[in-house]
């Protein structure tokens, strides 16, 4: 039994595997829908192995339930994902990337009219970066309960580092020449920032707004392992967890993953709208 | 180039400590209005005169209201033993205690949860880079493998992986497989996807007049590989493992939140939490956060020799 198993899950992998360098190889290889056929084809052979083995040697599904199940259980259980979705998402997740993107932009703004904070800030602000402040979790959820304003909390302050920092070195991207021109013009420092710096520093300030993308859905789901109402991602999946219902773990990750590749699809969309000109963009 | 740098260097200095000070500031004067309500009621049981005189009125006031009326209360709010926000000396006086002044091996003792945390960190983080250097070169020579694995490997960076890790840790031990593995297969997960998306890039970094040139001495393609690409990744590299180690430490300690860990960074967090010791917890999160900037700052370290050894500039 065990035998062929692991013989037809091969079989699998070597048709997906043969399938895949033909086309890779073909002289079609750089069309548009062999682009994403590849990639389709490797996922779903992974998936198929994934359930043959789970399947013909009978893993237990407190283990790793097959992809089926997770399926299943994905269709049976929409309201409540929705439910979860909305609280961790939109009211935890959202709220603090928004709030915590504002501010990171205020104290940006401010601080770039003096070089010396700014090159205070820009160490210091891609330290903060570096450390565990998902870890502030608990004294959040302490000072402002367990409902959604204590993950927004956490997601603030981990997104505004990296959008602080990439905003302020983005400001910083101009040459002297251009200033000069500006000031040829006889624009004031408002003027120059709207009209010259502002767009200069967007690539700088998107690929910051991207980074925090994720760091804002670790937040919210990671704080709510610290406390929550009984709605909730990280809630639903700790205590799913915890009664071994596994399939409803595997659920929710899908969510997280349809929602973490949705948010950074949507910020990339807006930055190819706005920095249309850089060269990055060009297809 | 280097005393430049290291001009650089001081000249940046002052901003950062003011910087620094600015924000140590905002922490000091913040603690004030944040222990407000705790320092009246626990004055007034030590029959201090407190305006207004019940709990049930001072609710109604903001902390910093309350300071305002209590302003010889200011003192009191520095010291007490629960605070909700402690001062930056109590955090200080806390740490000293439970990293210099107890046994490394007691369980009291915060080097020996740093240690916990720190080895799984490192166990997975080697795993990890090395099988992302591995997966790299892999995608750099296959078509196949490139088209396949490499949108996966760049989507996976947007997704919350971190969500993973209370159902790593239960699939692992109900196959029997507990304490430092677990974790270390989530710091190994973490660091990962940023090792590979970065040496793929790097060992492509190459142009085709450098590879060209290579053809022209005839190299052979494992010359290739080991005389251009890798030492072209090296900037890559190291970009990549700053940030791969700074996300395997946040994996080893949230792997140690939803498990009720006993030892760890993560266990210290969550005990202090739950058993309403806020200075344990602030301890942990400050060892936890001098931990993460340690590594990076050896990495830098190594970088910063490494880049100068061979020649080359951060990428």
């Amino acid at each position: 039994m065990t035998g062929t198993a692991i013989i037809s899950a091969l079989a699998v992998w070597g048709a997906g595997w043969f399938v895949n360098a033909r086309l890779a190889n073909s002289a079609a290889a750089q069309s548009r829908l062999v682009k994403l056929l590849v990639p389709a084809i490797f996922g779903v052979t992974l998936l198929i192995m994934w359930e043959l083995l789970v399947r013909m040697l009978e893993v237990s599904p407190v283990i790793l339930p097959p992809p089926t199940m997770i399926a299943a259980r994905f269709a049976s259980e929409l309201p409540i994902l929705w439910a979860d979705f909305q609280q961790t998402i939109i009211k935890g997740a959202m709220t603090g990337y928004i709030i915590g993107m504002i501010v990171a932009f205020a104290v940006a703004i401010l601080a770039d009219r003096s070089d010396f904070l700014t090159r205070g800030i820009l160490p210091v602000g891609g330290f903060m970066a570096a450390l565990p402040i998902v870890g502030t979790a608990p004294i959040f959820v302490r000072w402002l309960g367990s409902d959604w304003h204590s993950k927004a909390a956490v997601v603030a302050v981990m997104v505004f580092f990296p959008i602080l920092v990439n905003t302020v070195a983005g400001l910083r991207d101009t040459t002297a020449m251009q200033r000069d021109l500006m000031r040829t013009y006889g624009a004031g420092y408002w003027a120059t920032l709207f009209k010259l710096r502002l767009p200069a520093a967007m690539p700088f300030i998107f690929n910051g707004l991207k980074i925090a993308t994720t760091l804002a859905l670790i937040g919210a789901i990671v704080a709510e392992f610290f406390g929550s109402p009984t709605v909730g991602m990280g809630f639903r999946i700790s205590t799913s967890v915890g009664r071994l219902a596994l399939d409803m773990v595997w659920a929710e990750i899908v969510v997280a993953a349809i929602a973490g590749s949705a948010l950074y699809g949507l910020v990339a969309w807006i930055e190819g709208r706005v920095t249309f000109w850089h060269p990055s963009q060009r297809k | 180039m280097d005393e430049e740098s290291q001009g650089e260097r001081v000249k940046s200095l002052l901003p950062v400590l003011t910087v620094v000070g600015a924000i140590l500031l905002f922490w000091v004067v913040s603690v004030v209005p944040m222990n407000m309500h705790l320092t009246a009621d626990l004055a007034q049981r030590q029959d201090i005169v407190v305006t207004p005189d019940t709990p049930v009125a001072r609710q109604d006031y903001s902390g910093i209201g309350l300071a305002l009326r209590n302003t010889h209360l200011f003192g009191m709010t520095y010291t007490l033993e629960r605070p909700r926000l402690p001062s930056p000396h109590q955090v200080a006086v806390e740490m000293w205690d439970t990293i210099a002044m107890k046994k490394v091996t007691s369980r009291r003792s915060l080097v020996y949860h740093g240690w916990v945390t720190l080895s799984a960190t490192l166990l997975g983080f080697a795993i990890g880079t090395g099988l992302g250097i591995l997966l790299a070169v892999g995608i750099v020579y296959n078509r196949a493998m490139d088209m396949s694995v490499m949108p996966w490997a760049i989507a996976s960076q947007t997704i919350p992986i971190l969500a993973l890790a209370p159902m790593i840790i239960v699939m692992l031990g109900s196959i029997g497989i507990q304490g430092l593995f677990p974790k270390a297969v989530i710091s190994a997960y973490l660091s990962f996807f940023p090792v590979v998306v970065g040496m793929v890039k790097g060992l492509r970094s190459p142009d085709a007049m450098q590879l060209d040139l290579l053809r022209t001495y005839y190299a052979s393609p494992s010359q290739a590989f080991w005389k251009l690409r890798l030492p072209a990744s090296v900037p890559y590299l190291f970009a990549s493992l700053k940030i791969g180690i700074s996300a395997s430490l946040v994996g080893a300690i949230v792997a140690e939140l939803p498990t009720g860990a006993r030892a760890g960074f993560g266990a210290r967090m969550l005990v202090g939490d739950q058993y309403g010791q806020p200075m344990v917890t602030w301890a942990a999160l400050f060892a936890a956060a001098i931990t993460a900037a340690a590594l990076v700052g050896f990495f830098s370290l190594i970088e910063r020799w490494t880049l100068r050894r061979m020649g080359m500039h951060a990428a």
